[in-house]
């Protein structure tokens, strides 16, 4: 459901508006809702509106939880180190 | 003073418009092919000014004929425009069989007010994609609609082409075991028309594949000592390289399994499709051809096909293998294993 | 592309499968349900219920907004095209769902209607504006993901006074859907659907937060994990709900942290609320009338509200007889289960919603899985072994 993709900003525009970048492809969106983004920032792009912003550290927390998990394969994780249990 | 009986104003390229005497087989009918038409596509049968053009017979082989009507919108995009498309997509048609086209055929239905400056461009399009592609245009037909009957304009054309004896490419050939290979990259067709679409519009530095494969067919069969080696050939356009290939397993009775890795996509398509919400593998191609060989022979037909300009990013992507039920599988590139399904309906950008 | 490529690595996700079948205990079966289609879709798609032990089963939910739009409102965008002749604009998802009377938005455009695809409510937004002289609605469905964009357009639109613009709301809510799956009759006969857990939505937790399954997970002791839709966000979240069971936690946990914090978009939830108030009722294909799980427009924003406007009048439609898409989008059955799953009901031809959208459960199983019910397909060597490279 909601498909939606991650964005990097590479232009604010006036208007609550902005250009995305996604692997060489740019779209004109609107950021009325993220209206903090930078450039430079990680937008989720869903039906040509930014509906949140990625937290880098959160995501190289998660990929690493992954590379823990390939190279340590036995040993138990954690849970904590998966965001926070609520 | 005095008047010339035979002067006519020459068409205002510029700023004129398609009118309905245009299509009235009169004298502007005549003026326009005239002005427009034979001058581009000039060639020695479009001059002999018959209705039908008279064309010398093929010393040995059989008759390829295919035809092929392009509705495109919009009529010009990254890349190419419905012109040059009409004739490589007859010419590719005619070549998937293996056979040399030869001779090309064109109808134009032209909506009442479209630009005469872009029909110019189109017709100048076409001209130049069957010169380069060696293929003349031979004879034709231009008809006009009222406005509100047509999206722009419609071309239609039918190739002729001539396959040596003993070839024997089509869809029902592919075996348990042979190879499928893909000439390059899939999807830039597709994804280049619906960067401009109205309401979807995006910037992407991708333009259309669009190209005659003809030369690229001929390299191969050259390239193998026994051509009967080479199965099938497709160009996989609308509905994509998963369409073709399910319409290949159902024609031959088999299955097939390719594997996600090895099928070449640049990452800007894939971004694109990302975007939109589609695969890349349903996304049309115009300038790119699906080849199913005998395993033996695949490596001499890699090696052929990527040295040849067309053929470059060409890549072994699966196998024939035995079922019964004409699926297309795909090994994931993530390790599964799924359905590879013809394509339903149309691609639609989906928001979920 | 950053943020996907590296959730579609194939090698860590075989790891995390392998901690998973390390994990289940082989006497417990473990039946989670994934509520979106998202999930649904990502499953099917990149295989991964191939790569789950046997004892760990992934149910679909009715967390696609195509498969619960009921019947009965794509009559009345249909009935809107066809009758009053508006432009009726809407995402492309809509365009094959199947209405009354063999209709659909897509044969009711052949027959002369005049229907756009938008990819965004904006688009619908400046086609009223283009058109002045025309009356253009916006057929507005989707989840809490896909409601703020409809609420920006409704303030844009009264804000510059557009009033030949108005919006079919048709929005719903996830929690009420999740709540309502496991309430339900079936639900609590036990044996019948046996849950153990869900996979939370992922883009619908970006805006409304995690915090609001917490009383969900406690007041059913289920566990919650809110995961990503890239594979390897799944196969974490899969990870994440085998732990919960295996140690008797009922917990609302976060995969899918890169994005979803626990209270959501604050601006997006008050656009929500400045533009809409809950429906007391609304009907879900598949689950029928859920008490307060859906959205229309509030009173203020009447003159954009088309079933105002237009003075529509509700009717519920039953789904064909043998359509088994209820007991599907709750768990109860799987689309292999109905009769008419690949005969009669295809995605070329679908009989139901669950056939429509890509995210649909029946859809999914047809596009990506179906020769898993075939013995046959193990015939054909592996792709390891055929594919020489």
């Amino acid at each position: 459901m909601c498909l939606a993709i991650p964005a990097r900003v590479v232009e604010i525009l006036p208007g609550q508006r902005a250009v995305v970048d996604l692997g060489g492809v740019r779209k004109e969106v609107s950021i009325d809702l993220v209206a903090d983004a930078q450039v430079d920032d990680y937008v989720i792009i869903h039906v040509g509106y930014a509906i949140g912003k990625i937290d880098p550290e959160e995501a190289q927390r998660t990929l690493a939880l992954f590379a823990e998990l390939s190279e340590a394969q036995n040993s138990p994780q954690p849970l904590s180190v998966m965001g926070e249990v609520l | 003073m005095s008047s010339s009986p035979n002067y006519l104003r020459p068409i205002d390229f510029k700023h004129g418009h398609i009118d309905m005497t245009h299509g009235a087989g009169g004298r502007a009918a005549a003026q326009l092919i005239n002005e427009l038409f034979a001058k581009a596509f000039d060639n020695e049968y479009l001059r002999q000014g018959h209705d039908g053009a008279l064309l010398p017979l093929p010393s040995e082989g059989r008759l390829v004929m295919a035809t092929d009507g392009h509705v495109i919108s919009p009529l010009f995009f990254p890349g190419g425009d419905i012109g040059c498309l009409s004739v490589h997509g007859t010419i590719n048609d005619v070549a998937m069989s293996g056979a040399k086209p030869l001779y090309l055929a064109a109808s134009f239905i032209i909506e009442e007010g479209f630009a005469l400056a872009d029909l110019k461009r189109i017709v100048e399009s076409m001209a130049a994609a069957a010169r380069e592609a060696g293929v003349p245009i031979v004879t034709g037909d231009t008809k006009v609609v009222e406005k509100g009957k047509g999206d722009g304009v419609f071309i239609s054309t039918t190739g002729v082409g001539v396959a040596p004896p003993g070839l024997c490419i089509d869809g029902r050939q592919a075996k348990v075991g042979d190879v499928i290979l893909v000439s390059g990259t899939l999807g830039e067709h597709g994804v280049a028309v619906m960067s401009q679409r109205e309401s979807l519009t995006f910037e992407t530095a991708i333009t259309s594949d669009t190209a005659a494969l003809h030369t690229l067919v001929q390299t191969m069969l050259l390239a193998l000592p026994d051509t009967q080696t080479l199965h099938v050939l497709r160009d996989p356009t609308r509905g994509g390289l998963a369409t073709t290939l399910n319409e290949i397993a159902q024609q031959s009775g088999v299955d097939m399994l390719i594997n996600e890795a090895d099928i070449p996509v640049l990452p800007q398509v894939e971004a694109a499709c990302e975007l939109l919400g589609l695969d890349p593998l349903y996304v049309a191609n115009e300038g790119k051809l699906i080849a199913i060989c005998a395993p033996e022979v695949a490596d001499t037909l890699l090696a052929a096909m990527r040295a040849h300009p067309l053929g470059q990013g060409a890549q072994r992507i699966g196998t024939v293998i035995e079922d019964a039920h004409g699926f297309v599988q795909m090994a994931t590139r993530f390790g599964g294993r799924r359905v590879v399904d013809w394509l339903s309906g149309e691609q639609l950008p989906r928001i979920c | 592309m950053k943020y996907i490529d590296e959730f579609r690595d194939g090698d860590s996700a075989r790891h995390i499968a392998d901690k998973i079948a390390a994990e289940v205990k082989p006497d417990l079966a473990y039946n989670f349900m994934e509520f979106c289609g998202g999930h649904t879709h990502a499953i099917s798609r990149y295989g991964i219920a191939d790569m789950l032990p046997p004892n760990v089963r992934m149910i679909h939910g009715p967390g696609c907004p195509v498969c619960v739009l009921p019947i009965g409102r794509v009559d009345l965008a249909i009935r809107l095209a066809l009758e009053r002749g508006v432009i009726l604009c809407t995402y492309g998802d809509t365009m094959r769902v199947p209405a009354s009377n063999g209709l659909s938005l897509i044969k009711a455009k052949a027959r002369g209607a005049d229907i756009r695809m938008v990819y965004s409510a904006h688009d619908a937004l400046k086609l009223a504006e283009q058109h002045p002289d025309r009356e253009v609605v916006f057929f507005a469905i989707g989840f809490e993901t896909t409601t703020p964009p409809t609420a920006l357009v409704l303030r844009d639109a009264k804000a510059r006074g557009l009033r030949n613009f108005s919006v079919l709301c048709c929005h719903v809510l996830t929690p009420a859907a999740i709540t309502h799956i496991l309430a339900s009759a079936e639900a609590r006969e036990i044996g019948t659907v046996p849950l153990d857990g869900f996979i939370g939505p992922a883009h619908v937790s970006i805006v409304i937060g995690s915090q609001p399954y917490v009383p969900f997970a406690q007041t059913f002791h289920k566990p919650v994990v809110i995961t990503g839709f890239e594979p390897m966000d799944v196969m974490q979240g899969i990870l994440m709900l085998v732990r919960q069971v295996n140690s008797s936690r009922a917990e609302v946990e976060n995969e899918f942290s890169r994005v979803v914090t626990p209270t959501g978009n604050l601006a997006a939830q008050q656009i929500m609320a400045e533009v809409f108030e809950l429906r007391e009722s609304f009907e879900w294909r598949g689950l029928g009338e859920v008490p307060t799980s859906a959205l229309k427009i509030r009173p203020e924003f009447a003159t954009w509200d088309a079933e105002r406007k237009f003075e529509l009048v509700y009717a519920s439609v039953p789904d064909h007889k043998q359509c088994e898409c209820g007991a599907i989008l709750r768990g109860v059955k799987r689309p292999q289960d109905c009769k008419l799953f690949g005969t009669v009901c295809t995605p070329e031809s679908p009989m139901g919603s669950c056939m429509v959208s890509n995210e649909g459960a029946c859809a999914a199983h047809y596009s990506y899985g179906r020769f898993r019910d075939l013995a046959l397909v193990n015939k054909g060597p592996t792709a390891s072994n055929s594919i020489a490279t």
